[in-house]
C-alpha cells in the first residue's frame, strides 16, 4: 500500500528544478548584467539610508528577510530603533507613575 | 576565415576540456584545421585528456612571453595531423595572460588554423575572460542540473557583455552543448529536461551529449572520446555536433549505445 502510493503520489523534481531557475535567472539578468543592484537591493539601501538620517542603527539589530517570487517579492526589514524606544519607556514610565511602582509591590 | 570558438561553463566539472578535446578532434577528422588552446592556467588538463602531457615543451604563457615560438610550443597529434595543442602553463600566474598577448597569439593561429578552439577554465575570473575575449563563437557546456545552468546563464551575459565582439556591437553566436544527460532520469522527471534547459538559456541547441562511462574510459587512456571509442554514443553525439558547427543540418537526437542481442551475449562470454 504504502509502495504503491508512494509510487503514484511521487512528485517528479525536474519541475520545480525549472521554476526555481526561472525566478532566480529573472532576477540575476537585471542585477549582474550591468553591474547594477536589483530594484529590491536598492529599495533596501535607499530605506537604511533614510533611518539611519533620523536615529543611529546598530547593524546587529538589522533583521532582513528577502523572498523573490516570480510574480511579487517581499522584503522585510526589521529594524530595532533605540532612541525611540527608550523615549518610549520613559514616557510609559511617566504616564505610568508611582501606581505602577505600588503595582509591583506584593499585594497584602 | 578561421573561427576563434570558445569551450566555456562557469561551472566545473560539467565537461569543458572533454568537449574541447571531442570537438576538436572531431573538427579535425573531417579535415579541417584544428587547433586546442588550453586557457586553464596553473591546472592544465587539455595535454593529459589528449593524452600529450609528456610531450609539453612550451606553453601558451611562454609565447605570450616571447620564450618560446608558437610553431615551438603546438604539440601536433599523433592519430589526427590536423589536430594540434597549445597547452597552458603550470606556473601559477594568470597575470601573464594579457590580453596584447592573448590577442597576438590568436591572431597568429587565426592564420595557420581553420578552428581555434578555446578551452576555458571554470569560474569567471582572468583565464576565463581571456579564453572567450576573441572568440567569434561559444559552446557553453551544461549539465542538466540547476547549478550549472546557472553559471551558464552568467557566461552567457559575459559573452554578451565583455567579450571583443560584443563591445564592437556584434552579437557573439552562442550554442547550448548539453551535457552528461541521462535521457530515462529526465523521461521519468528527475532530470532537467532538453526543453527546460533551452527555455530558460534561450540559446540554440548545438547537441546532447549522454551520460556515458565511455567518456571516463577515453580520458583514462588520454584520447578525444571521438578517438577511442568513435562509435560510443557519446562520440557520435560531439561529431554529430561538429557537423552542425561546419553548418550541416543535422537534427538533434540523443545516441543511444547500439547494443543488440548478440553484443550482449558475446560481452558476456568475453568478459
Amino acid at each position: 500500500m504504502t509502495f504503491l502510493s508512494n509510487l503514484f503520489k511521487r512528485r517528479s523534481s525536474a519541475p520545480v528544478a525549472r521554476d526555481r531557475l526561472q525566478i532566480l535567472l529573472a532576477h540575476e539578468r537585471i542585477s549582474v548584467g550591468d553591474g547594477k543592484d536589483d530594484l529590491l537591493a536598492q529599495l533596501h539601501r535607499e530605506i537604511m539610508e533614510v533611518i539611519k538620517r533620523h536615529v543611529a542603527v546598530d547593524q546587529d539589530k538589522v533583521q532582513i528577510k528577502l523572498d523573490r517570487g516570480a510574480h511579487c517579492s517581499m522584503l522585510e526589514i526589521d529594524v530595532e530603533v533605540p532612541g525611540l524606544s527608550d523615549k518610549a519607556d520613559k514616557a510609559k514610565n511617566a504616564a505610568a507613575g508611582k501606581p505602577s511602582a505600588g503595582g509591583k509591590t506584593k499585594p497584602a | 576565415m578561421a573561427k576563434v570558438l570558445v569551450v566555456t561553463s562557469g561551472k566545473g566539472g560539467v565537461g569543458k576540456t572533454t568537449t574541447s578535446a571531442a570537438l576538436g578532434a572531431a573538427l579535425a577528422k573531417t579535415g579541417q584545421k584544428v587547433v586546442l588552446v588550453d586557457f586553464d592556467v596553473g591546472l592544465r588538463n587539455l595535454d593529459l585528456v589528449m593524452g600529450a602531457e609528456r610531450r609539453v615543451v612550451f606553453d601558451l604563457i611562454n609565447v605570450i612571453q616571447g620564450d618560446a615560438n608558437l610553431a615551438q610550443a603546438l604539440i601536433k597529434d599523433k592519430r589526427i595531423d590536423t589536430l594540434s595543442l597549445l597547452p597552458a602553463s603550470q606556473t601559477r600566474d594568470k597575470d601573464a595572460l594579457t590580453t596584447e598577448g592573448v590577442a597576438k597569439v590568436i591572431e597568429e593561429l587565426r592564420k595557420k588554423f581553420d578552428w581555434v578552439i578555446c578551452d576555458s577554465p571554470a569560474g569567471i575570473e582572468r583565464g576565463a575572460q581571456m579564453a572567450m575575449h576573441h572568440a567569434d563563437m561559444a559552446v557553453i557546456v551544461t549539465n542538466p542540473e540547476v547549478s550549472s545552468v546557472r553559471d551558464s546563464d552568467r557566461m552567457i551575459g559575459m559573452l554578451d557583455s565583455t567579450t571583443e565582439k560584443a563591445k564592437s556591437g556584434k552579437k557573439i553566436e552562442k550554442h547550448l552543448l548539453l551535457t552528461r544527460y541521462d535521457p530515462q532520469r529526465a523521461a521519468r522527471g528527475d532530470m532537467l529536461a532538453t526543453d527546460d534547459v533551452l527555455e530558460i538559456l534561450s540559446i540554440p541547441l548545438l547537441g546532447i551529449i549522454p551520460e556515458s562511462p565511455d567518456v571516463l574510459k577515453a580520458s583514462n587512456v588520454g584520447a578525444p572520446v571521438t578517438i577511442a571509442e568513435p562509435e560510443s554514443a557519446p562520440a557520435r553525439a560531439y561529431a554529430e555536433a561538429a557537423r552542425r558547427l561546419l553548418g550541416e543540418k543535422v537534427e538533434v537526437t540523443i545516441p543511444t549505445e547500439r547494443k543488440g542481442l548478440f553484443d550482449w551475449l558475446f560481452k558476456r562470454r568475453v568478459s
